[in-house]
């Protein structure tokens, strides 16, 4: 220091290179003493006579309070914001950053707030083509996932606590010792999208040419993969575009939940469903499906039947349509030439899809079809896969087994996932790595897998490092993190790096260093920096393939069992929690299923029918208190036997079990494995509220064979006599037939499209629908500046979650476990409720999310003793957390029951990486007071002060300027939220739309929140 | 007075009266003023105590540590304990509240209104009534307490000035519940007080130990008989009277705003101020006759509540008992004449729906156990009594079961329709509730005089002597 009169922070940076200092000693030079003597001489005198015990204890006290902030670091590198950057940064104000979410390798663009360096909340990323802005629950979910307190956090070595850098040693006599080739390294992952660490391994393999490389992925799109290859004789991807189809026949598809792209599918298919004014038509949708599922609730026609006989479907429709010959589809036949005159009819302007599980053939089928009706080129692009090399992961894995076995493997690496609980169950993995003398896992959770190898290391979370992935169109996105690793996690690319023999590469490194090569230097920087704005460089979709030829239809390869048996097993990936990867996510654990509305565990689903011929009977039923019990049932599978509680769903097809991935699990966290209970047995246990439990559910994989992933026919089904069985489920079959309700209640209120072009505000039909009065003893509130209204489209709903965990992440709502479930306590302010109407085999599905209807005239208000709840100038229900008592009534008088009580005290004030998980602009909630939806308060707020700062005197809010966070997340677009004063906004277009309706209007409630009439669009040629 | 036909309209008797005619006398014959004084002084100066006492001491003071317990994991833990959800946000809490404050009004009814009405019988019972009253309250008084969320800030639903200047919401029931509840608790103890001054002092002369003596002296505050003290007493007595009786109608008539301001189906009804203040005489003449009939065995008090007490006591139970049942009657016709499908369903979901037993039983309960009560053979049987009696304390609170989770459980959005079972921490509170009343009561009659002395002392023959003469 020249001067060393003053502080210069400056100069200091500059000095270390960082904005940031982790310690004193760090900052402190020989100077450093005389600098803070000038600046503050007081300080230093204490520091001349040593530390007596008042300031000890001063400075112990500060550094545990400030100690936690050196977590909170920005990762090293810079990286660039999306929209300012971060010297911009202003405490209190959150900054969003570009990044992506892969989920089975394809990327999912978000966009991620950050405050203060904690990245607090994930939105979609608009400029991304998997995402349009939209976000489904997993990507909500993973901002819990990157605090998880269970992750790994530690190098293990044989299940000791260990370093990286030992690692590092012990790994290099490995690769020395092996053969000079690298004959025996094998290394596995998951599947890769990702260019950069796509060209790594093969930098491994191009060096140690004995090197294999595995990928085993449990949910991987195994069978689309290898559909597109019997198709097209080469691996293929296609991209959909539903934004022009007019007809879509969904073979066992739930293409609007699930697999690559689905939430850029939901938004084309939705902006094709919607009805508003002057709408001349609407697109329409067949699926043929197993299971209910959000594809088959949104559909206008759809039928029930067994997986297996789905290709005969295909067929028979190919036949129809003059490829292939019908296979003997005799059921339906009306059914299926409808749909067949539907398809010609709209010649490339329609498209077939088949479901994940469904045969290759089925797929190549459904190619045929597109092809027949020259939808591929025109809704149906067929590209270059996205993978980096696609594969047989089935094969791939077999092989991998196979090697160990005979001892061909002397190093065997694991990139991210976790084969020893998902492999096949026939598959003897763990046996097999048994074998293999030197085993490495990388992965986020100390589990199954990790648990069998010599050396562990923790993964960084994909908000902790850098890399790339390609979305389900090929489009690429550079993974930026936003915070450096909180637990000491490594990622793949430094993992390789380390293979390849550079011990320090940096992630960062690595990925810039590949795409310099790519782009050239030139002017590098720049587009660096754009392509981290955006969160995607533009222009990197795969071009569609010329090449490839003309599918052929092809011969039967559905390897499953023929259906000796009555009942056919059928294997999904669970919605909630994947294929296990996500089971350790109390977010995820905790959302009610999309269809079954059951948290915490898996089930077999089994049709009305079938239980019937179990024995599921009155007489059975007899036993259960309510609805949320069921019975045990035990289902044999080719020798193996599972003990599952089964789960009657309507609209299931009839001699079908379906049963989900990735329960069941014995390590990975507190919450994905299942733990004693110790709560409530202690009668007079004192201790406050622990969430109890863990998961329930189980592992499926027994039942996954090799050569039926997916399931197949010949299981069979047996009732114990076993007594009750408690299922956490948040809502009962409730079905909207009289019969079961009394009388139609006018909650969810539908129509056909060609009714309601006879009759647009069809939704005043309903007998209880009456005009709102404003007379009231008390005077009418003024709404003089904004009037914030929600309008939700019951049409394009398919009850995909998104918006209830996205809720969740942007309100701090706790979790709550399963026995809290059970005791029907859950905490989300925005459910989805589903209902049923007609018949129970094959019943109309309607998803209604909930949220709080911010009534005008609100039973609420009134009965708070303390004014807890108190209606706002413009309009909300407020809730006063810190004045609220719990008395309760709010919630008894509420008829829409969308207030939540905290029950005990479910906000983990505890675990210190939680903390920093949470919004700081919302409250977070003690025991004994009740919550519920705001609208996003905070986010409304926020708009407030930044148009009131606009200009000299301020501005008004603009429309859409405020995006609750449920409305965010929504693929479809289904909620809209805005300002009804402002007669240009949207809401208060969609408010004047002929389908709107309130709930429960008939109350007076006068609510803010009103639903859009559901319009299906059936065939008027199919009846029933 | 039945018994003072005046002379002139006697009619020569030319048969037989038959029994049934002959009025029950409400002293039986024989007691002089000292007898009376020193019979019902001496249980709480001289006598041992009998077992059943020390018994039912001992299980009441069980039931008081249950209650401890409980209150303690409630306060440190959360509402979470008892078996309340969503939706049920109301469950034992305010089911036992009601059911407490129920009880209460029969002591209020009995000392107040038939004190104006000079219902003289009421005299050997009242005390016991009002000491019944003031220990329902106090055990109804902890639910609403700790209900809350967060108990410790239950005085933000009192109006007093604060630095937040923060009032509390007085549109809300829940806050009339709260004057109506502290305005009963007060007079009542203020009532219960006065009327034991003179009493008291009887017992502070007569008491033979020291500390004995300081203590009811103390609280006798200096009564020494005076005339202008007994004309005093008198205009006090009759003043808390007039106070007390309006509020045997209010209080259960805010308790039952607590439902019916609510716009929920089962709740939102017109007819429910009368129908619940019904309901708490009827609950609160069964208390009074469970807990009437056994304590007049234990400590030979058959002299003073004789049959007609008793019987009294059967009639009034039939006609409010009558009154409830045509409530429930009326429920019935209300969901089907509102063509209100709510309403309708509710109805139905009641008799019919998962707890269409608690439905039964209420109505045997309720409708058809105190049907019982048309017969005289019943009404002046201890044992008679005593069953109904039961019947109906089970009914009372199966009639706020019916009305309160019941009615929450199945609303409007089936989508939001749930269950609710007591947990044991919710029974636990309840039998500690009750642990609480009985333990109080034990010490009252250890301690006072369960009967007023002075009272019964003007129902003798010779304190009728002057037909003119004031009375009680």
């Amino acid at each position: 220091m020249k001067d060393p009169q003053t502080l210069n922070l400056a100069d200091f940076r500059k000095r270390i290179g960082s904005e940031y200092w982790r310690s004193l000693n760090e900052l402190s030079r020989d100077d450093f003493e005389q600098v803070v003597e000038t600046e503050f001489p007081q300080g230093a005198l204490a520091l001349d006579r040593g530390v007596d015990r008042r300031d000890f204890v001063k400075l112990m006290g500060a550094s545990m309070a400030l100690g936690g902030l050196a977590a909170c670091n920005r990762p090293a590198e810079k990286i660039v914001p999306y929209v300012r950057q971060p010297e911009g940064l202003i405490p209190g104000k959150p900054i969003f950053f570009a990044s992506a979410m892969t989920i089975s390798g394809y990327a999912h663009g978000v966009l991620v707030e950050s405050h203060m360096g904690r990245p607090t909340k994930i939105e979609g990323n608009p400029d991304h083509p998997s995402s349009l802005g939209a976000t489904n629950s997993f990507m909500q979910a993973s901002i819990l996932g990157l605090y998880d307190p269970d992750r790994s956090q530690v190098v293990r070595h044989l299940g000791e606590i260990s370093t990286y850098s030992d690692f590092l040693a012990a790994l290099q006599p490995e690769l020395k010792a092996g053969a000079a080739n690298g004959a025996g390294l094998r290394i596995l992952t998951q599947s890769v999208t990702s260019p950069t660490l796509g060209a790594q391994i093969q930098q491994v393999l191009a060096q140690l040419p004995g090197a294999k490389w595995h990928q085993w992925e449990a949910a991987g799109g195994h069978n689309v993969r290898e559909g597109m290859r019997l198709a097209f004789g080469s691996y293929a991807n296609a991209v959909y575009h539903f934004d022009k189809a007019n007809v879509v026949v969904a073979l066992d598809s739930d293409f609007l939940e699930r697999g690559p792209g689905h939430l850029r599918y939901a938004r084309d298919f939705s902006n094709r469903r919607r009805v508003r004014k002057g709408t001349k038509s609407i697109n329409r949708l067949y699926a043929i499906e197993s299971g209910p599922t959000g594809t088959g609730s949104i559909a206008d026609h759809r039928l029930a039947v067994k997986p297996s006989q789905v290709e005969s479907f295909a067929r028979a429709i190919g036949a129809g349509l003059g490829v292939g010959a019908n296979a003997g589809a005799t059921e339906h036949a009306d059914w299926i030439a409808a749909v067949v005159r539907d398809l010609q009819k709209n010649r490339g302007t329609s498209i077939v899809i088949a479901g994940e599980e469904q045969p290759p053939a089925v797929h190549a089928i459904a190619m045929v079809i597109n092809q027949a009706l020259g939808n591929i080129g025109a809704t149906v692009t067929i590209t270059d896969p996205v993978e980096v090399a696609p594969v047989n992961q089935l094969d791939s894995l077999r092989q991998l087994v196979a090697d160990m076995n005979v001892g061909a493997v002397k190093t065997l690496i694991i990139i991210g996932g976790n084969p020893a609980y998902d492999a096949p169950g026939d598959l003897p993995f763990v046996k097999a790595m048994d074998n293999v003398p030197f085993r490495v896992h990388l992965s986020h959770y100390y589990d199954e897998t990790s648990m069998h190898v010599h050396w562990h290391i923790p993964e960084t979370h994909y908000l902790e490092s850098w890399s790339d992935a390609r979305a389900h169109d090929g489009t690429i996105s550079i993974i930026q993190p936003l915070i450096a690793p909180l637990y000491n996690g490594r990622s793949p690319h430094e993992l390789l790096g380390a293979l390849l023999g550079g011990m320090d590469q940096s992630p960062y490194d690595v990925v810039r260093a590949y795409w310099t090569a790519k782009a050239g230097a030139l002017n590098f920087n720049n587009t660096w920096r754009k392509w981290l704005n955006d969160g995607v460089i533009a222009g990197s979709a795969l071009p569609a393939r010329t090449a490839g030829g003309t599918p052929a239809v092809p011969g039967t390869t559905d390897n499953r069992q023929p259906t000796t048996s009555s009942y056919e097993l059928r294997i999904l990936p669970d919605p909630n929690i994947y294929d296990g990867r996500f089971a350790n996510n109390g977010w995820l654990q905790e959302l009610p299923k999309p269809q079954t509305k059951i948290t915490w565990e898996n089930v077999a689903l089994i049709s009305p029918k079938t239980a019937v011929a179990i024995g599921y009977d009155d007489k059975r039923r007899d036993e259960l208190v309510n609805e949320k019990q069921t019975l045990i049932a035990n289902i044999r599978y080719r020798g193996k036997t599972l003990r599952t509680p089964i789960w009657v769903v309507p609209g299931h097809a009839d001699n079908t079990i379906t049963m989900f991935l990735g329960y069941g699990r014995t390590r990975g966290g507190k919450l994905a494995t299942p733990s004693a209970d110790v709560s409530g047995m202690l009668a007079l246990e004192l201790a406050p509220f622990h969430l109890s439990g863990g998961t329930a559910g189980v592992d499926v994989t027994p039942f996954r064979f090799a050569d039926a992933l997916h399931g197949g026919g010949g299981a069979e089904i047996e009732l114990t006599s076993d007594g009750p069985y408690e299922i956490a489920c948040t809502q009962e079959h409730q079905s909207l037939n009289v019969s079961d309700v009394g009388e139609d209640r006018g909650i969810i209120r539908s129509a056909t499209f060609a009714e309601y072009l006879a009759k647009p505000d069809f939704v005043r039909d309903h007998k209880r629908e009456v005009e709102q009065s404003k007379e009231s003893m008390y005077p009418g509130f003024e709404y003089k500046s904004h009037a914030w209204a929600m309008v939700i489209d019951t049409s394009v709903c398919t009850g995909c979650n998104g918006c209830v965990v996205a809720c969740q992440s942007e309100n701090n709502i706790p979790i709550v476990g399963k026995d809290q479930v059970v005791a029907e306590r859950e905490m989300h302010w925005l459910r989805i409720d589903r209902y049923y109407k007609g018949d129970a085999a094959n019943p109309e599905v309607f998803h209604q999310p909930v949220p709080c209807m911010q009534c005008e005239s609100a039973p609420c208000e009134p009965v708070c003793p303390v004014g807890a709840t108190s209606h706002s100038g413009e309009g909300l229900n407020d809730m006063t957390y810190n004045r609220c008592v719990g008395t309760r009534y709010c919630s008894n008088n509420c008829p829409y029951k969308v207030r939540r009580f905290n029950f005990f005290h479910y906000s983990d004030y505890e675990t210190p990486a939680l903390k920093a998980q949470r919004n700081p602009d919302v409250t977070v909630r003690t025991r004994g007071v009740m919550e519920k939806c705001t609208y996003c308060v905070q986010r409304i707020n926020a708009a407030k002060i930044n148009a009131e700062k606009d200009g000299k005197s301020g501005r008004r809010v603009r429309d859409g300027e405020i995006v609750t966070a449920c409305q965010q997340a929504c693929p479809t677009n289904a909620i809209v939220f805005g300002d009804m004063n402002d007669p240009s906004s949207q809401v208060a277009a969609l408010k004047s739309e002929p389908t709107n309706y309130a709930l429960l209007a008939e109350l007076n409630t006068r609510p803010r929140t009103t639903y859009l009439g559901a319009i299906r669009n059936p065939n008027p040629e199919i009846k029933g | 007075m039945p018994d003072q036909t005046p002379a002139h309209e006697i009619r020569p008797v030319t048969q037989e009266i038959p029994e049934r005619f002959i009025p029950v006398p409400t002293v039986e014959p024989g007691h002089t003023f000292a007898s009376v004084t020193d019979h019902i002084s001496a249980i709480v100066l001289r006598k041992k105590m009998p077992f059943l006492w020390w018994v039912g001491l001992a299980a009441s003071c069980f039931g008081v540590m249950v209650l401890t317990a409980t209150i303690g994991k409630l306060v440190l833990v959360g509402v979470g304990i008892w078996g309340i959800n969503h939706p049920i946000g109301w469950g034992f809490d305010i089911l036992n509240f009601v059911w407490w404050i129920g009880i209460g009004h029969a002591g209020t009814l009995i000392s107040a209104i038939l004190l104006l009405l000079r219902q003289e019988w009421r005299t050997s019972i009242n005390r016991f009534a009002e000491a019944m009253t003031l220990f329902a309250v106090s055990a109804a008084g902890l639910y609403p307490a700790l209900h809350t969320g967060r108990p410790w800030y239950d005085f933000w639903l009192f109006p007093y000035p604060n630095t937040m200047t923060l009032w509390p919401q007085f549109r809300s029931p829940l806050m009339w519940d709260v004057f109506a509840v502290s305005t009963y608790a007060t007079v009542s103890a203020l009532f219960w007080y006065v009327g034991l001054i003179p009493d008291l002092a009887t017992l502070r002369d007569r008491a033979r130990g020291k500390i004995a003596r300081v203590i009811y002296g103390m609280l006798s505050l200096g009564w020494r008989g005076s005339a202008k003290h007994w004309f005093r007493y008198e205009s006090t007595y009759l003043l808390l009277a007039g106070l007390s009786t309006p509020l045997v109608l209010s209080v259960h008539t805010i308790v039952s705003f607590d439902f019916a301001v609510a716009q929920l189906p089962g709740w939102h009804a017109t007819f429910f101020p009368p129908y619940f203040v019904a309901g708490a005489v009827y609950a609160g003449f069964a208390m009074v006759l469970t807990l009437a009939i056994p304590a007049r065995k234990m400590f030979h008090l058959e002299d003073f509540i004789t049959m007609k007490h008793l019987e009294n006591m059967g009639k009034i139970m039939l006609a409010t008992g009558l009154i409830v049942f045509y409530s429930y009657c009326m429920e019935a016709f209300f969901a089907y004449y509102s063509g209100n499908n709510f309403e309708r369903y509710m109805w139905i979901n009641r008799v019919s729906g998962p707890y269409w037993k608690m439905y039964a039983m209420l109505i045997i309960c309720n409708g058809v156990a105190p049907q019982m009560m048309w017969f005289r053979r019943m009404r002046t049987s201890t044992a008679g009594l005593f069953a109904v009696a039961m019947f109906v304390n089970v009914g009372m609170w199966l009639e706020r079961f019916v009305i309160i989770p019941t009615s929450l459980h199945r609303d409007f959005l089936p989508s939001s329709w749930g269950m609710y079972h007591g947990t044991r921490w919710d029974w636990g509170m309840f039998i500690g509730s009750m642990g609480l009343f009985f333990f109080l009561l034990f010490l009252f009659v250890r301690f006072l005089p369960m009967i007023s002395i002075f009272e019964m002392r003007t129902m003798l023959p010779e304190a009728q002597a002057h037909p003119e003469g004031h009375e009680a």
